[in-house]
């Protein structure tokens, strides 16, 4: 670019939040600009461009525009604002602070900034003059919340530069000059403690990203279990409504074995944000003995909140969670629904009329989809340390119909399905993770299995490999159970079948409202996953199938009031003795 | 609405269809009223110097040289306490023979509310129904919609949720009501000597189908009123919306917009959040409850309508007959209300979430004794008991005529577990047992 003048327009059509504008000048794709209204300035994004003319989504209401409105670009794409003061804040989709926002009611163009300007944070140099530093490095370290939170070479820094001076240790504001860098030119470049970042744009300042290889806990039995998601891999829950997805997405939240939990509620319900607000701040962090809030950061763009800005806040999560990553950090990323997100898409495409894929989703969904899922990961970075990102989304499949384009395109980009089922829900057996349909590649992963082996047990993999299997005998007897009949088929039908209920009642259910039950250790999982073998392993004599049914319901009932006993205490070591007794009355000696 | 002096009038319209007309015209803004050839209408796209209008009243008779005017606003309702006892057309006119409301005037449609400025529900709805208040207690700010096919009584159980709840105003929002049920309505209202703390704002059959985009927003505009300015409990009725969905993909469809699923907009998911999310627990006390009705048709929630519905609201109530007993009863399968969680063991008896629970899983049990049964097989006595129990459960708690307070409905619960289950079979907390299950002497 020649000269530094910005381009201006003129509204020249809108339709609903899609405006088109007459340009004066050149304008790039993903440009940010804003249409000068009388009292307020509204954001938009450039979507298309036809010779003189932009396309700009609108992140606001286009109530009362007209034609001949002044607009102005930025030059920039739409940026987050990086800096010590993100935890436990509550965003929209553009990275603005909602609690700084006036009056009940979202005013439009009300746009707040993302950090606080004149907070002082007590600041620790990392590097020392004359090191050699590229982007993504660390210069120093401040205190957020109980998390080291570094402050690195920005990432829009190209090239190698070297360390002039670091400020010393002490209290800084984020705008204060905190190191001095020299450039290969030795031209000196100042660093202050914030730096921006296009949320489209992958931050890549790492060294290489492995295959991920570490459990991530999540407390979850039929998750950690059965189809254990790994630090830095990806997940998607689909389900129809009803099926629990935020409730479990809620649960994974509050247990996961993360420093960082980023939660994008995308095109979602205000009220279940409105729980994770009220819930968050008085829930304590077992680890660090803070509260959750003080982790966590949420990025709200709830459904009745516009359309364009749905689109934008799950790049908005994903880039702040790419921050952190890069701090050496295990974060998780959350985002319900990615269907919203779709959505939002179909939207823009539908009203610039542009040829529809299956559904009228756009033809480019799968790729956009892929992309996104492709910047979670495990990475090492340039100083060896490690970070991560665990990426889950949801996605709510129109009419609980598994076969439609956001889940179809989903399930290439994810590595682990937790398939909801409605089925379970409808008899209310939660979590709905349908445990034969649902998958986890990484259990696959000879490096994972090396890992659990070392980690939960010798045997871990093989029991678990086992219970899949005992899962699926369990229904193949219970689908002969009910073509031949209770009394068409051998006992042993009836005692497969009630050997599949056990796991599902014991490990598979789990009472995400129960103070005890919600959250099990995977050491208590180890532990209730080899009793249960235990059971499957014991032969039991039955006289007819009748007294099958009753016998086992003991049996669960047992292992039921130990999952909600406090592990290794009176009384669950009670109902376990009662347990063994139970297994005695019909074991075969 | 009264228009303004000295303003232009436009003559040559460019194209008709049969909800919307086109004409080229200056400085007009997007989502602004316009009369054309006496009918209302708004501004739905703006292309250079054509302007695309959506007629509410439909498009027939109009000539191509019709008188078109703008009002420089978007549609607005006026609005103060004076709104209590009326009833109002899609335009916010009056329709009962009074005179128009005097008050502030505001924009429909207005803003949302900032998510991190809700209160988190936590007030319980009592209706005296156990279908709901035991299965799927409903909260004060939330929003549900009844499921329902077009021959259930479905207008006739909202009523009566809203004559038994508390709350100080009803809004009734009528789209697409027959005469006979915008009569019914007001029957029950006028009977039960509510009338003043009802506003209704009715589109009938009668009334042109595309008149009824605006019934939500006049009902919420007039809900916000009250919750905002007012501090009260609003209880807004908004039937049935499954019209409105219809209304919104007329309009899309004549405006060349490529439809998605059942023909419907793409952007249905988005129209129908804008309305919902409207309902609202305010720092302040006021709040806005949302029980909507959505027909179906022959119970597929899988189509469009529903399905977005059902991802949008907190839940829903799933009407349907059961033959056993030959009565409507709230289905608990498929009923859910996602707000329960926030009172029920709360505000509620601490048993309540586990008899919930165990009744719903015990009725699920019944009914695959139910299909072995249909399937010719024998029964053992367990699924006996249940098929027993389950018509028991059905006459005593998920019948819609039930009226009892929620205490009585849990003693119903261990009353009922008690007399066709043993302890160890229905698999609950074993402090719970002890405490509430019924002793036999």
């Amino acid at each position: 670019m020649k000269e530094n003048k910005l381009t201006k327009g003129k509204v020249a059509g809108v339709i609903a939040n899609l405006v088109m504008v007459d340009v004066d000048g050149p304008v790039s794709q993903n440009e940010i600009c804003y249409i000068m209204l009388e009292d307020v300035k509204l954001m938009a994004e450039v979507i298309k461009v036809l010779e003189k003319r932009a396309y700009i989504q609108v992140f606001e209401s286009t109530r009362g525009l007209r034609v001949g409105t002044d607009v102005e670009f930025t030059k920039g794409m739409l940026e987050v604002t990086l800096g010590p003061g993100i935890l436990s804040r509550n965003y929209d989709g553009l990275q603005h602070d909602l609690n700084k926002m006036e009056g009940v009611f979202l005013q439009r163009g009300d746009y707040t900034s993302a950090l606080d300007d004149d907070r002082m944070w007590s600041f620790t140099p990392v590097a020392k003059k004359g090191d050699p530093v590229a982007a993504g490095d660390w210069l120093g370290e401040v205190d957020e919340n109980g998390q080291p939170h570094k402050i690195m070479v920005p990432f829009k820094f190209t090239g190698k530069y070297k360390v002039k001076s670091v400020i010393d240790k002490g209290e800084y504001t984020i705008n204060e000059t905190i190191a001095v860098l020299l450039d290969s030119e030795e031209k000196e470049v100042p660093v202050t403690m914030v730096q921006k970042w296009p949320v489209k744009v992958p931050i890549k300042a790492y060294k290489n990203k492995p295959r991920p290889f570490k459990l991530l806990e999540t407390g979850v039995r039929t998750m950690d279990t059965l189809n254990p998601i790994v630090e830095g891999g990806t997940g998607f829950i689909p389900g129809p409504f009803g099926s629990g997805k935020t409730v479990l997405q809620h649960a994974i939240s509050k247990q996961a074995e993360a420093d960082i939990v980023v939660v994008a509620a995308c095109g979602e319900r205000a009220n279940e944000v409105v729980e994770i607000f009220a819930e968050f701040p008085e829930i304590d962090d077992p680890r660090t003995g803070r509260k959750l809030m003080e982790r966590t950061t949420i990025i709200a763009n709830t459904s009745n909140m516009p359309v364009a800005a749905r689109e934008a806040s799950v790049y908005t999560a994903m880039t702040l969670a790419e921050y952190y990553r890069a701090m050496g950090l295990r974060v998780l990323l959350l985002a319900d629904s990615t269907s919203r997100w779709a959505q939002a898409l179909r939207e823009m495409s539908n009203r610039m009329e542009e040829l529809p894929g299956p559904d009228a989703f756009p033809m480019d969904l799968p790729a956009i989809i892929s992309n996104f899922y492709s910047r979670a990961g495990y990475v090492y970075l340039n100083n060896g340390e490690s970070g991560s990102i665990t990426f889950i989304g949801t996605v709510s499949p129109a009419g609980g119909n598994l076969k439609e384009p956001v889940t179809e395109s989903t399930k290439k980009a994810a590595r682990c399905f937790y398939a909801l089922s409605q089925q379970r829900a409808d008899s209310k057996r939660y979590p709905a993770i349908d445990p034969i349909d649902s998958y986890s590649k990484y259990i696959e992963y000879p490096e994972l299995q090396e890992y659990l082996k070392k980690n939960v047990g010798e045997n871990w993999v093989e029991n678990v490999l086992k219970i899949k299997n005992i899962l699926i005998r369990g229904k193949e007897a219970s689908e002969q159970i009910n073509i031949l009949g209770d009394d068409g088929v051998p006992i042993g039908y009836h005692v497969d079948f009630w050997k599949s209920e056990v796991i599902d009642f014991v490990i598979l259910q789990q009472d995400a409202f129960d103070e005890v039950d919600r959250s099990s250790p995977i050491q208590r999982q180890k532990y209730m996953l080899e009793k249960v073998l235990n059971v499957y392993d014991t032969g039991f004599e039955f006289g007819s199938f009748e007294e099958v049914n009753p016998y086992f319901k003991r049996i669960i009932n047992e292992f039921k009031q130990m999952n909600f006993s406090d592990y290794e205490s009176d009384r669950f070591y009670k109902h376990e003795k009662e347990l063994f007794n139970i297994i005695d009355e019909k074991k075969i000696a | 609405m009264e228009t303004k002096a000295f303003q232009k009038i436009y003559t040559k319209i460019t194209q008709i269809t049969k909800a919307t007309c086109s004409l080229n015209a200056d400085g007009v803004g997007y989502e602004e009223l316009a009369l054309v050839h006496g009918r209302l209408a708004q501004v739905v796209k703006i292309q250079g110097q054509s302007v695309t209008l959506q007629v509410f009243g439909g498009t027939e008779g109009i000539p191509s040289n019709a008188e078109v005017t703008f009002y420089g606003r978007p549609p607005t309702l006026k609005v103060s306490d004076d709104l209590a006892g009326r009833f109002f057309n899609s335009f916010g006119l009056p329709i009962d023979g009074g005179p128009e409301v005097e008050g502030d005037e505001r924009e429909i449609g207005g803003p949302s509310v900032n998510p991190v400025r809700r209160k988190q529900p936590s007030e319980l709805i009592a209706t005296g129904i156990a279908g709901i208040d035991l299965n799927n207690t409903l909260v004060t700010g939330q929003k549900i919609p009844f499921f329902a096919d077009p021959d259930q009584p479905f207008n006739q159980v909202m009523a009566m949720v809203a004559l038994r709840a508390k709350c100080n105003k009803i809004i009734l929002g009528g789209m697409g009501l027959t005469n006979d049920d915008y009569l019914y309505f007001k029957n029950v209202f006028d009977n039960a000597g509510v009338l003043d703390r009802i506003v209704s704002f009715v589109n009938t059959t009668e009334d042109p189908p595309v008149e009824r985009l605006l019934v939500p927003d006049m009902a919420l505009t007039a809900a916000e009123y009250f919750a905002v300015d007012r501090n009260e409990d609003v209880l807004v009725l908004l039937t049935d919306m499954t019209l409105y969905a219809d209304a919104l993909s007329i309009v899309s469809n004549r405006m060349d917009q490529i439809p998605s699923k059942d023909s419907m907009p793409g952007s249905l998911y988005s129209d129908l959040a804008k309305i919902y999310e409207k309902a609202v627990q305010f720092p302040e006390g006021g709040s806005i409850t949302i029980i909507a009705v959505t027909t179906l048709s022959g119970g597929d929630i899988t189509h469009a309508i529903p399905d977005n519905t059902g991802y949008i609201t907190e839940g829903q109530l799933f009407l349907r007959r059961d033959t056993d007993i030959g009565k409507v009863i709230i289905d608990p399968f498929r009923s859910l209300s996602r707000l329960k969680q926030l009172v029920i063991g709360k505000k509620t008896r601490e048993d309540h979430p586990q008899v919930m629970n165990t009744a719903v899983r015990l009725y699920a049990d019944a009914a695959n004794a139910r299909t072995k049964l249909e399937n010719g097989f024998d029964l053992t006595d367990y699924d006996e008991r249940t098929l027993n129990f389950a018509r028991e459960y059905s006459e005593k708690l998920l019948a819609i005529d039930v009226n009892i307070d929620i205490k009585a409905m849990l003693d119903t619960g261990w009353e009922l577990f008690s007399t066709h289950f043993r302890p160890e079979e229905v698999g609950m907390r074993e402090e719970l047992v002890e405490k509430y299950w019924p002793k036999k002497e």
